[in-house]
């Protein structure tokens, strides 16, 4: 066949296994970057006719809507930027960043989302799925009770995916260029004819219908193809092919579904194969490889969703998560980076730092030197790369995961999770001091225990309490992750995305936590120092004073660290306990997005000395100014909390100055990758690193024209700086920077 | 008391401080009074936090991976980490053991057998050369400047390398002929590895206010980055590495 010629055998040609055709096909690169090209005027003159575009859409909040047709693979026709100039083709919609609907999530969201940026939905539309289509928001809402209504209404537990997609979920895209989708409707054809119990229960039945619609969409996948001349029922033949059908299969499923996080997965080394190809048989030049993957990145950066300007609030301006994954190491020892790891770094200085996609390193201790020194170097430069430790997860996960969303590895086409958001341990802690009812509204919210009445706090008799607060809230939380499963499975399955997967995967049911920092703090603060506390008139507590210092996290101190690492593992295993849907696996993550400013807001003060309203840290992060003893301290506090039992990913955000890295680019490199090794080798999990001075962010406050793509690393993702809230840009500036003088 | 120490605070990502990343130990108390110091509340040798040398070490011991990837180590910083010799040689003697890499960033203005024992033990020295003119050394520090260069003259018999820091301050340390001065001597040493030029600048200058000690350069600004380029390029020309 013209489209594996020159490709060595294996495995991957008797099944579907992207794994074996990487792992016998690719070139593992141990040079450095000098061999990299800078954009081409094409697209230079692509990318500014973009940027125009985007400053367009800043302005507006949005730059076009429709308000018809819902989405689905097929729903639009051809869309461009500019159809001479583009090379990799396909849009969302029939028009450069105009946000399509998706009404099988919710269609409330839909309605307000179009109405807050001055679009009516149509009525033929919203009189269809009001009276003839139900949606997931109206099937969970249907099975919620009471309790789960009052935790989610309270904000102990938030951010449930019960009213938009849920996301997190990693079609393998690359199964499209390398088999063609006539051969993987074959497979699933197959799969149907085979999966046939004696007996069919409910899962049965469930599994036959979604392989069904899984047959259903890869069709509507070819027609996507055809509309922009593609003809995705064979294989691709040449890198621009292959870098083409990757991305319709990625656009088939942004236009299926518009999950919290839509991430792309571990894509560039599999694509440096036929880019290798190609080059050796002299049809490409570099400059031609660079322009390729310059072009596709574009397509990646301009994936938008409409959200409602509240969405946007929470999470930090526009985010979709289109994470890729990038080097690490194979099991055999060979690394996987790959030329083209660096030109898909690379597009961060060709067409400047963006958000989008999420470029995430696999950091290992092993990788090359020369990948260590650009991904740092990119780093200082850029702001826009995140690190996860691939040393860590590469025995839980292989080496052919990729990260979805933030910090969620998974194993592609063979794990999916079922994303859970998270819950508010602070204030799970303030429950358990108030006998269950919120500090806050002092409303009951979890079944009414008694309250601890002492004027000071016992360390005892409070962990006893929080104890049986986190037995209650793990089975709430559970139950009512249980029914927004059920009900996305039903009303708003991710057909095709599941359609590039196994049909045997493991599925995860992905807890999180928000608040750990203020939590362990907190417990630190009751059993080193003294806390008195301060309470309204019915006896509700609401404030807290604290007599003498105590050991905060973020010190390297092992007699607070080890509480933060004992809540997460006490709450860990009530939630083992509960019963997980579609018998998943249960795991844990400690990651907050941004919305560790809301959840703040919605938290009342908390024994830690943290006033009422105020922010939380993000993700794993140490409270805000109360690392003592510089950056180390912080990072292995950080890296003590144990991946063993929050599988799903610890998140921890660095912010540092330039100066504080060395004197010159040479030293900062080195410098900043020698302590991703040291952190790495520690057993951290997630970095994001920023790289900037202050001054720079509080000018960008001021003058955010100056700085239309100024990037920053927030908890997991990156974001454009001048989309943030004033209050989310005074909680990154105001968050630790490490800075020495 | 040699088992103890008075340490200001630590920081364990230092990266300016010596090659790679360290850890470096601010001890508590310093001799000299110099009116630039940005860090004032290190003066005091009755203040502090008290470090005994097993804590201090098994705090250390943490981040020796961190080290090892970077090429670092651990850097006694201050305040003046002489005032507390017997402290440090024990610390070094142990790191040394241990195969952390030293190093020691002094005015060297104290100066004994004592100081002689402690740099057996050392494997970098950052010396902090006030100024080169003795009366304004004197002026500025309120000390003298001779065991400095006493200290500087050891060293460099004895081949431990060193990497010179002068602080860039308008008006005090920027007299031309003084530093032409100062790089013609560095030049005729061998065991001088590096100049750092370190622009003064305003960010301890709450320190002094919070201390109610006397400030005298409240209107003295922070050298342009041309001054300092300027200077650095006088060392540069007489041969000296000054990045």
């Amino acid at each position: 066949m013209e489209a594996w010629k020159g490709f060595k055998n294996g495995k991957w040609k008797q099944e579907i296994d992207v794994r074996d055709f990487i792992q016998t096909n690719y070139t593992p690169y141990e040079g450095d970057g000098s061999f990299l090209e800078d954009a081409t005027d094409r697209t230079k003159k692509l990318w500014l006719k973009i940027s125009e575009l985007l400053k367009e859409e800043h302005k507006n909040g949005i730059l076009d809507a429709e308000t018809k047709i819902p989405s689905s693979i097929t729903a639009y026709s051809a869309g461009y930027i500019d159809k001479e100039l583009e090379i990799i083709k396909g849009l969302q919609t029939d028009k450069p960043l105009k946000r399509a609907i998706m009404p099988f999530g919710g269609l409330r969201v839909v309605k307000k989302a179009l109405e807050s940026y001055g679009y009516t939905l149509a009525k033929e539309t919203e009189e269809i799925f009001s009276k003839y289509r139900k949606t997931h928001n109206n099937g969970v809402f249907d099975a919620y009770n009471s309790e789960i209504k009052k935790a989610r209404h309270s904000g102990i537990i938030t951010g449930l995916p019960d009213a938009y997609g849920r996301g997190r979920i990693i079609g393998d895209y690359r199964r499209v260029p390398l088999y063609g989708v006539n051969k993987l409707i074959e497979e699933k054809q197959h799969e149907l004819e085979i999966f046939n119990p004696p007996e069919y229960d409910s899962e049965t039945i469930t599994v036959r219908e979604q392989i069904s619609e899984g047959i259903k969409s890869l069709k509507e996948l070819i027609e996507l193809g055809n509309i922009y001349d593609c003809d995705l029922t064979r294989p691709a033949e040449n890198a621009k092919e292959a870098i083409q059908w990757l991305y319709l299969a990625f656009l088939g499923a942004v236009r299926e579904q518009d999950g919290a996080a839509m991430s792309l997965g571990r894509t560039s080394t599999f694509l440096d194969i036929y880019i290798e190809r190609d080059l050796e048989n002299g049809t490409i030049d570099e400059k031609k490889a660079q322009e390729l993957m310059d072009d596709f990145v574009i397509k990646l950066r301009i994936i938008r969703f409409l959200r409602t300007p509240e969405y946007n609030a929470l999470f930090s301006g526009d985010p979709t998560w289109v994470t890729e994954s990038i080097g690490g190491m194979g099991i055999d020892g060979r690394t996987l980076v790959t030329k083209s790891s660096f030109r898909m770094l690379n597009t961060l200085n060709t067409l400047g730092p963006a958000p989008e996609p999420n470029m995430t390193v696999l950091w290992s201790t092993r990788l090359p030197k020369g990948f260590k020194d650009f991904c740092c170097e990119t780093s200082i430069n850029t702001s826009s790369v995140q690190y996860e430790n691939d040393d860590l997860m590469l025995p839980y996960w292989g080496d052919d995961y990729a990260i979805a969303c933030c910090v969620s590895a998974m194993r592609i086409g063979k794990q999916m999770q079922f994303f859970g958001a998270r819950a508010n341990l602070a204030k799970a802690l303030l429950y358990a001091i108030n006998g269950g009812r919120d500090e806050k509204t002092g409303e009951q919210v979890a079944p009414r225990f008694e309250p601890i009445t002492s004027e000071y706090l016992d360390y005892d008799e409070v962990m006893e309490k929080y104890k049986q607060v986190l037995e209650w809230l793990s089975g709430i939380y559970m139950n009512s992750l249980n029914i927004i499963h059920f009900m996305h499975d039903k009303y708003n399955y991710e057909k095709l995305q599941m359609a590039l997967h196994d049909r045997e995967i493991l599925r995860t049911q992905a807890c999180g936590i928000a608040g750990l920092s203020v939590a362990a703090d907190s417990l630190s603060a009751i059993k080193n120092a003294k806390v008195k506390v301060i309470r309204d008139e019915t006896g509700l507590a609401v404030d807290y004073e604290i007599e003498g210092d105590y050991p905060a996290f973020g010190n390297n101190d092992d007699s607070v660290d080890d509480i933060a690492y004992l809540i997460v593992k006490i709450f860990m295993e009530k939630l083992k306990n509960r019963l997980p849907y579609r018998n998943s696996k249960t795991t844990l993550s400690i990651l907050t997005i941004t919305s560790n400013v809301v959840y703040g807001k919605k938290t009342g003060s908390t024994p830690d000395g943290r006033k009422s309203g105020e922010p939380f840290a993000p993700g794993a992060n140490p409270m805000h100014g109360r690392d003592k003893k510089g950056a180390l301290a912080s990072l292995s506090s950080v890296a003590k909390l144990p991946y063993e039992y929050s599988q799903d990913g610890i998140s921890y955000t660095f912010s540092i100055i330039p100066g504080a890295l060395g004197k010159n680019m040479s030293e900062r490199k080195s410098n900043l990758s020698g302590m991703m090794d040291g952190f790495f080798s520690q057993s951290g999990h997630h970095l994001n690193i920023n790289v900037f001075d202050r001054e720079t962010l509080i000018d960008a406050m001021d003058h955010p024209e100056k700085y239309p793509q100024l990037t920053v690393r927030v908890s997991g993702y990156a974001v454009n700086f001048i989309k943030l809230t004033k209050e989310q840009q005074l909680d990154v500036i105001n968050r630790t920077f490490h800075e020495v003088f | 008391m040699s088992d103890t120490a008075r340490i200001h605070s630590i920081e364990t990502l230092g990266t300016v401080d010596g090659p790679g990343i360290r850890y470096i130990i601010f001890f508590q108390g310093c001799p000299l009074r110099c009116k630039y110091c940005h860090n004032p509340d290190t003066w005091d040798i009755k203040k502090g936090n008290i470090y005994t040398l097993d804590k201090l070490f098994s705090d250390i011991e943490k981040y020796t991976g961190y080290m090892k990837y970077s090429g670092g180590g651990i850097t006694a910083s201050g305040g003046e980490p002489l005032l507390q010799t017997d402290f440090c040689l024990k610390l070094f003697k142990k790191c040394r053991k241990n195969g952390i890499n030293t190093a020691l960033d002094t005015s060297g203005n104290i100066f004994s057998d004592k100081q002689k024992e402690l740099l057996k033990y050392t494997d970098l020295v950052l010396l902090d050369i006030k100024a080169f003119n003795p009366e304004t050394f004197k002026s500025l520090t309120g000390r003298e400047l001779n065991p400095t260069l006493e200290f500087e003259e050891y060293i460099n018999k004895e081949n431990i390398p060193v990497w010179i820091r002068f602080v860039l301050v308008p008006g005090l340390t920027d007299n031309e002929d003084d530093i032409k001065k100062m790089a013609e001597y560095l030049s005729s040493l061998s065991n001088v590895k590096r100049v750092d030029v370190l622009p003064f600048h305003k960010m301890g200058e709450y320190k002094w206010k919070e201390l109610r000690y006397e400030y005298v350069l409240y209107d003295t600004k922070a050298p342009t980055a041309y001054a300092v380029k300027n200077v650095k390029n006088i060392f540069s020309s007489f041969g000296l590495y000054a990045p």
